[in-house]
């Protein structure tokens, strides 16, 4: 047994627990590179191996988890010794809600894994930095590449087995035009997230982001206020992490902290919301730290809130019939459970091309991408953030000038509420959330109104 | 790197989570002309960590194919030493049945004080870890860290009020669990529930400009984010400029540029004893010590690593470290702090004939620059004619970096000195979680934007 043998670690460890507790034990292995670079040349390389054995137990409900990084069977004891040790010093936990009955996935345990990912090493991602950088017109660059790979065993002392592969690659990256006597520069960003190596293509990213890059120079300043905007994809991507967070958590809706209603039509009637890890255009594990299989959860129809995520203990304070939705999280008892592949999508399947929404704009703004949001407050979801990467005036359905970074502080909810979504596009893919959670699949958006509260730099 | 953790959560009353971890392992960086390479190994054995370090190697080379100017290293002496922080009661031995009794009695407490949620944590990390260089170095630390945290939440019909003790991350320190119980949080509970209740009908903080009086738990975060992060070499020389970003700040201005006001004295030091930023020696070797970064408003000082201390021409700064043994050291904040003044709160507020008094985070955000930011606070209080008024609910002032340091024209003093502990900064890729400490005083800053909502 070596510590890349991930379901005979779990075995073992649910083996030395035997009957003295319920026992539910998760075993990764992973291999992630990443090469990182700036001012155009790769500067940190790394490669992190690691298998992490993660050991939640419960002795009549009261529940304890340890985690170690170590496979020697001395070191598994003392994880079991630790958990039992734990669990038998603390109360009883009133939520504790059993384990996971065994259950099989419900999509193929490599549906996210391309075993030439698999292989990739520093030099494959050096040639596709290197391609970014070439093709970059000659501007600065600043990114990374990263590639990944995990295996994952799941094994509880009530039969449930489980094991899921997955590989993921990333290129997201900028190019910078340098500003005026040392003012903000004009960058322009570009990304691919998938689970396929092959889908980098660091030369047509490289092109893109020059392009934004040399046509964000020389940006004007506009007044704070409200403005009609194009948000593309990144920036709808920032929003979701908020969403899913804060608003759509088991947890959080039991608790009042959310501004979910069920059943109630809160976002408008052109987005449907559902988060669906068996969907080919995500990453990750196919089942949750519970051993759960992951499926989809529908959480909004055409703007009508349909559901909302559990794990089993968040499901079993919420009663009502309520179960697990597959969205435990590690270590997550206090934050509740948290959908990590969303997928927003237009109701009716109604996408344009960003080209075809800004068209219809008289006068709003373009935004590439959104950095630094934060909540000032979880249940209307209203969070400040700035711009980045370029934004852009509309005026008369054309892109025009380059416009400074502004700063918003605008609700999501409202932003999204009925009637505030006048247009869908059609170019969803995986981008990162802007409380750096998970990645979502999410479309460009034309929105009637966001609340931009400050310049970024007077 | 031996790395033992544990941590608990309680709600209302009941234990929810009660975590231990453990990480070993050995990760070994090189440096082939402008690149680093890093790998790492969990097998603690001489050939797995030969094999790391071949990786590491072999990871480096292989960035020739995107080369830069060679990197040089800023010196420092090859030393043999052992250092350990300070710790009177270790919080590994206090039984849980004790902890796990503080956390819910404390929330239950809160809870009953009418917050409909009551929460409140603890975290420990125990941190042995070697450093062997190819200059001659092999020095040895024992760190160990702990801290609290307790909160209580109010829920309205179209909003959430919360007010947190000591702090919205609570109070970390490189101390034993004697910190824990020097922040007496049963003296706390009752009242943070009952304040957070009495927010939820306070009046909201009104959209104008005036004087703004925060508190140090603020000061505290206002000093990470705007001048901890805004003065990493790493970012001024454009290292992390995709994802972290970079600075306002130019290299070329070091030394003369005013960042702040004559009462703006922040340094970098990490060896103030207990603080969440205190070590013997950093990831590269560099001995622990003290660093200006402003003097009376002048910026003269950088947070750096020995590559980009060189490349800048300055000493080396020992503020490199990493969160695990898989994870590469990089610049990290140590004991960024405002140096003490001569004013206090009780003055600076009697002094203040229309402001508003802030205190304790609720939202943090700035630019990627550092320049602009928006931060939140958990409570408001209006301040007339030297008296503090109504307490206000949503306050949030935004400004311009160097503007608002600007005006800063009180300082509190040395009694109102207070080590503050960030266990949760985020930087990197992957990104690392790094533990900060910040020194700080009530200030006031004069004429100040405030009251910015959605």
């Amino acid at each position: 047994m070596s510590a890349s043998d991930p379901a005979a670690l779990a075995e073992k460890v649910v083996e030395m627990v035997g009957r003295r507790a319920e026992a539910a034990v998760t075993v990764t292995h992973t291999r992630q590179g990443l090469t990182r670079f700036a001012n155009s040349f790769i500067h940190q390389n790394v490669v992190d191996e690691h298998t992490e054995v993660y050991l939640q137990l419960s002795l009549d409900g009261r529940a304890a988890t340890a985690t170690t990084y170590r496979s020697d069977d001395q070191a598994l004891e003392g994880l079991a010794g630790r958990a039992l040790v734990a669990a038998a010093l603390r109360p009883v936990d009133p939520a504790w809600a059993g384990l996971a009955s065994p259950a099989a996935l419900l999509s193929p345990s490599d549906l996210h894994y391309d075993p030439a990912t698999a292989g990739v090493g520093p030099a494959e991602r050096a040639e596709a930095v290197a391609a970014f950088v070439s093709d970059g017109d000659g501007l600065v660059g600043a990114g990374f590449c990263e590639t990944t790979r995990n295996d994952r065993y799941f094994a509880n002392s009530a039969g449930q087995r489980l094991d899921s592969h997955d590989t993921s690659a990333a290129l997201d990256a900028i190019l910078r035009v340098p500003g005026p006597d040392g003012g903000p520069s004009s960058d322009g960003v570009a990304s691919t997230y998938s689970f396929r190596f092959a889908d980098l293509d660091g030369e047509a990213l490289g092109r893109h982001a020059a392009a934004r890059a040399r046509s964000g120079a020389d940006p004007i300043e506009l007044p704070p206020g409200r403005y009609e905007v194009v948000l593309e994809a990144r920036c709808v991507a920032y929003l979701m992490d908020f969403f899913t967070f804060y608003g759509f958590n088991g947890r959080a809706v039991t608790e009042g902290r959310s501004f979910v209603a069920l059943g109630e039509r809160q976002l408008d009637r052109a987005l449907s919301l559902s988060d669906d890890a068996t969907d080919r255009r995500q990453l990750g594990p196919l089942f949750d730290a519970e051993g759960t299989p992951k499926r989809r959860a529908p959480l909004v129809d055409a703007g009508v809130v349909t559901g909302v995520t559990h794990d089993r203990r968040s499901a079993a304070k919420a009663g009502g019939g309520a179960t697990t939705t597959g969205h435990c999280i590690p270590g997550g008892e206090a934050l509740g459970a948290v959908a990590t592949a969303t997928v927003l999508e237009a109701a009716a399947g109604a996408v344009r091309p960003v080209s075809s929404m800004v068209s219809e704009v008289e006068r709003g703004l373009l935004v590439s991408d959104f950095w630094y949001t934060r909540a000032l407050d979880p249940k209307t979801l209203v969070a400040t953030g700035l711009t980045r990467n370029g934004v852009f005036l509309i005026e008369n359905g054309e892109v025009g000038r380059a416009v400074s970074n502004l700063r918003f502080t605008q609700s999501y909810v409202a932003a999204l509420a009925p009637g505030q979504v006048l247009g869908v596009g059609d170019d969803a893919r995986l981008a990162p959330g802007g409380l750096h959670f998970s990645l979502h699949c999410a479309p460009s958006l034309h929105l009637a109104a966001w609340n931009f509260t400050g310049n970024a730099s007077a | 790197m031996v790395m033992a953790t544990e941590s608990m959560s309680a709600q209302n009353g009941e234990i929810e989570g009660l975590r231990h971890g453990e990480r070993a392992g050995v990760g070994v960086r090189a440096l082939i002309g402008s690149s680093w390479g890093f790998a790492s190994t969990a097998e603690l054995s001489s050939r797995e960590a030969r094999r790391a370090g071949q990786h590491a190697a072999e990871t480096a080379r292989a960035s020739a194919r995107l080369a830069g100017a060679p990197l040089e290293m800023a010196p420092v002496p090859a030393v043999h030493d052992h250092w350990e922080s300070a710790c009177a009661e270790d919080p590994l031995s206090v039984p849980l049945s004790e902890k796990a009794g503080l956390l819910a009695s404390v929330t239950s407490v809160a809870r009953a004080a009418g917050a409909q949620i009551a929460q409140a944590s603890y975290d420990i990390w125990d941190t042995t870890k070697w450093l062997a260089t190819s200059e001659g170095s092999r020095i040895s630390q024992h760190i160990r860290e702990c801290g609290a945290a307790m909160s209580a939440t109010a829920i309205g019909d179209g909003e959430t009020q919360r007010r947190s003790y000591p702090g919205i991350r609570g109070q970390y320190g490189t101390r034993g669990w004697e910190l824990v119980r020097q922040l007496d949080l049963p003296g706390h509970a009752g009242r943070v529930g009952e304040e957070a209740v009495a927010l939820l009908s306070a009046p909201v903080c009104p959209d104008r400009r005036c004087d703004l009086v925060l508190g140090s738990e603020q000061m505290a975060l206002q000093i990470h984010e705007s001048v901890g992060h805004a003065t990493e070499l790493d970012r001024i020389l454009g290292w992390e400029a995709a994802f972290a970003g970079t600075s306002w700040l130019e290299l070329s201005q070091l030394g003369s540029l005013r960042f702040g006001s004559p009462l703006m004295n922040i340094t970098a030091d990490a060896t103030l004893p207990g603080a969440l930023g205190s070590f013997g020696y950093d990831d590269e070797g560099t001995p622990a010590h003290r660093v200006d970064i402003v003097r009376e408003g002048i910026w003269v000082g950088a947070l750096s690593g020995r590559d980009s201390a060189a490349l800048a021409g300055l000493p080396a700064g020992g503020m490199v470290r990493a969160d695990g043994h898989n994870r590469i050291p990089m610049v990290r904040m140590t004991n960024i702090g405002l140096l003490p003044g001569t004013s206090s709160l009780e003055a600076m507020i009697a002094e203040t004939d229309d402001g508003i008094y802030m205190d304790t985070n609720r939202s943090w955000s700035i630019d990627d620059r550092r320049l602009n930011f928006q931060f939140g606070c958990e409570v408001g209080y209006e301040v007339k004619g030297g008296r503090l008024g109504r307490v206000l609910r949503n306050p949030t002032y935004t400004g311009i970096s160097p503007q608002f340091w600007g005006s800063l024209d009180r300082v509190g003093g040395e009694a109102e000195w207070q080590f503050w502990g960030t266990p949760n900064c985020g930087k990197g890729q992957p990104m690392q979680v790094g533990h900060t400490g910040h020194p700080s005083v009530p200030c006031r800053f004069r004429d100040v934007r405030v009251g910015v909502r959605g």
